[in-house]
């Protein structure tokens, strides 16, 4: 029997990551990691890509995994975590190991997954491992200090898109993860937030009982990127849902599914205004970037919207 | 019993896989090893083996499941070639930090540019400082008795490193030759099953593997990869004698000649020394004192019982398939490192260095004839006139 995903009966499991980690204060990435490993029963094996959370959770000699833990390198969580499986998969075959339904999950940051991990991720998820793949995008290289990644957002203020007297930020659209893994064909990819934790643990729950890959992207604050006070990081999050920044779905089975329709869609400035990485397009001459980025944010939600059929 | 067939170099090796039987392999298709994955994918696919076979996409891959599904437990190998090595470079350096003990068939080519994918050694020489060890084999025999050696030496308790067991590419990769082929049943007795100490599937037990390692322990972290090292000289000769009781056939650190009488030596890698043999039996058949050193275990490098094996000479002449550009006299990685040797083991000895191959360049017997006649007149002169010497090429 599956906890229930009520406080009262999480609060009763012990964190699979220790207290004691020397992630920032109000960083999104322990949040999401812990919410995820507490909905999960089952023994889990975890992969991680070089970034903030591996650096944060491991220092020799100490350890805040309670879990079978394994860091290789930046560009191939991915690849590990097949290895990891497939040795797994091999040992249970020749009996060499007991069978027990171990969820293999591997966790890398937008850059280590959008960017330099992407074909490992891509082989992984068409050799069919059962894995899931979790992305904890706080949209910039931050454990290098705060570069742009291709999912760092429009305009915003990055070391190596610094926002300048000539170009204001960055000048691309991110990339649609999310949707390119869902164009893999694997049985379940999802977009979540962890400020709808209750959403992000149950697609956690599918995503490793999918019976198949599994791609999770995860929209994760750093505050230290985002320039917002360490307390705001939740509803800083819930702000990139509500403006459809960062819609809330999931593709299981090739069927896209909305998971959460804002009651009243905000304006994306809303979200942007509480950052200091966005504080230049709040100048007049910048004024157009913000509708720049609007236009792309409604263009993607109005697909999004048609790809599950709410349109 | 074992048999005798017809094999080429790739297939030997194989079919050495499939008798290891290993949990896991990881590769990617990378002329001209590949052929060794295709056969040993036949195997597979015959449910020969009980190994999972991933196919991933590429090389860094390839090393980056092999390093994951050894942590976790698993008995691992791969095969790769040139770019491909080139390419996996980071994890390679990674596996042997992580002390998996990751068995490599390496079928030695050209690095690019420009691409050529022909024979040198420019591919192994560049992760000769990475915590490998490093095997070479003249011809697909030794390709396939170094293989299940190697992974007797990777597990052995006190090693616990990866090994990359070279052949040269094309020559020996594709050349038919016989060879030898033991019973299943002894290859599998020979070998064991590896018990993993610290398997990240142990769930009961959880670990943490490639944690963040600072200057207070990262330092005594790579103390202990030069200790292995040097246990790993010790473990390559026990485990040969084993083999030697097994199967019969003998190896060292190194193989000797005609050498104990010579008076002038050559000392060559892989295939070329299979030519430098018959050479130096024609030359000797000319009343000419001249042998031969083909060195086996590369790394580690074995410098003290090299610089013994050479000391009654009056001239070495090395021969290098790669170049260690900007080097001493851009020499190759070989001679470098055997003149280092013999002048810290006290053996003042003329020596000079001839690159040869380069890119799969044909090594032949007249041009290795005239590496020895140089040699003969080194020794008489007692002067190297020429450091290196670039055999054959069109200046």
């Amino acid at each position: 029997m599956a906890t229930k995903l009520t406080p009262r009966e999480l609060a009763k499991k012990e964190d699979r990551l220790a207290p004691g980690h020397r992630l920032c204060a109000g960083c999104g990435a322990s949040i999401i990691v812990r919410q995820m490993l507490a909905a999960i029963d089952e023994p889990v094996v975890i992969a991680n890509a070089t970034g903030c959370l591996e650096v944060a959770t491991t220092i020799y000699p100490y350890t805040a995994w309670r879990v079978p833990w394994i860091h290789n390198a930046f560009e191939n969580a991915a690849s590990t975590i097949s290895g990891v499986e497939a040795a797994y998969r091999s040992l249970v075959r020749q009996g060499k190991i007991p069978e027990q339904d171990v969820k293999f999950i591997a966790f890398g940051g937008d850059g280590g997954t959008y960017d330099i991990g992407l074909q490992a991720l891509s082989g992984a998820a068409e050799r069919g491992h059962q894995f899931l793949y979790v992305c904890y995008d706080n949209g910039a290289y931050m454990n290098t200090g705060i570069q742009r990644s291709s999912a760092t957002p429009y305009g915003a203020n990055t070391t190596t898109s610094p926002a300048g007297k000539v170009i204001p930020g960055k000048r691309q659209f991110r990339k649609d993860l999310t949707a390119i893994m869902a164009a893999h064909g694997i049985p379940y990819v999802a977009q979540a937030a962890p400020s709808q934790w209750k959403d992000l643990m149950e697609k956690t729950r599918k995503a490793v009982n999918s019976g198949g890959p599994a791609f999770m992207n995860v929209l994760s604050s750093c505050n230290r990127g985002w320039r917002h006070p360490t307390d705001e990081t939740v509803e800083i999050t819930q702000l990139a849902v509500d403006t459809c920044f960062w819609p809330l779905y999931e593709v299981e089975n090739g069927v896209w599914k909305l998971n959460y329709k804002p009651k009243e869609k905000l304006p994306v400035e809303e979200w942007l205004k509480r950052q200091g990485r966005f504080r230049h397009l709040f100048k007049p001459e910048n004024r157009h970037m913000i509708d720049e980025l609007q236009a792309e944010v409604d263009r993607r939600w109005e697909r999004l919207l048609h790809l599950c059929g709410e349109a | 019993m074992s048999k005798f067939e017809a094999l080429a170099g790739n297939e030997a090796v194989a079919t050495a896989m499939r008798q290891i039987n290993p949990d896991v392999v990881a590769a990617y298709p990378i002329t001209p090893q590949t052929s060794t994955v295709q056969k040993f994918a036949d195997f597979v696919a015959d449910g020969l083996v009980d190994t999972e076979f991933v196919t991933v996409e590429s090389e860094h891959s390839a090393m980056s499941a092999c390093v994951g599904a050894s942590a976790a437990g698993a008995r691992v190998m791969t095969a790769t070639s040139a770019n491909g090595l080139a390419l996996m470079w980071e994890i390679v350096y990674i596996a042997a930090s992580n002390r998996c003990p990751i068995v490599m068939s390496l079928v030695n080519r050209a690095l690019s540019a420009p691409i050529n994918i022909h024979c040198d050694h420019s591919d192994v020489m560049g992760i000769r400082d990475s915590g490998w060890i490093i095997i070479f084999s003249e011809d697909g025999q030794e390709a396939y008795d170094n293989l299940i050696q190697a992974v007797r030496i990777a597990e052995h308790p006190d090693v616990l490193l990866p090994v990359a067991v070279c052949q040269d590419g094309f020559i020996t990769s594709h050349g038919m030759e016989r060879v030898e082929i033991y019973d299943d049943e002894d290859v599998k007795a020979f070998v064991g099953t590896y018990e993993p100490k610290w398997p990240l599937l142990d769930i009961e037990h959880p670990k943490t593997y490639g944690p963040l390692d600072f200057y207070d322990y990262y330092y005594e972290h790579k103390r202990q990869q030069v200790e292995a090292m040097e246990n790993a000289q010790q473990v390559v000769l026990d485990v040969a004698a084993e083999f030697k009781e097994k199967f019969g056939r003998e190896y060292g650190l190194f193989e000797k000649y005609r050498l104990d009488d010579a008076e002038v030596a050559v000392v060559v890698l892989n295939s070329t020394a299979g030519t430098a043999k018959v050479v130096v039996d024609q030359l000797r058949d000319e009343g000419l004192k001249v042998g031969l050193l083909k060195p086996r275990l590369f790394r580690p490098f074995p410098a003290q019982e090299l610089a013994q094996a050479l000391s009654h000479l009056k001239a070495v002449a090395v021969m290098d398939r790669s170049i260690s550009f900007g080097a001493m006299g851009n020499a190759g990685p070989l001679y470098l490192e055997l003149a280092a040797a013999l002048a810290t083991h006290g053996v003042h000895i003329p020596i000079a260095d001839y690159v040869y191959g380069l890119g799969g360049r044909d090594i032949l017997p007249h041009e290795i004839e005239q590496v020895y006649r140089d040699a003969l007149q080194i020794a008489a002169t007692g002067r190297v006139e020429q450091m290196v010497t670039y055999l054959s090429v069109r200046e």
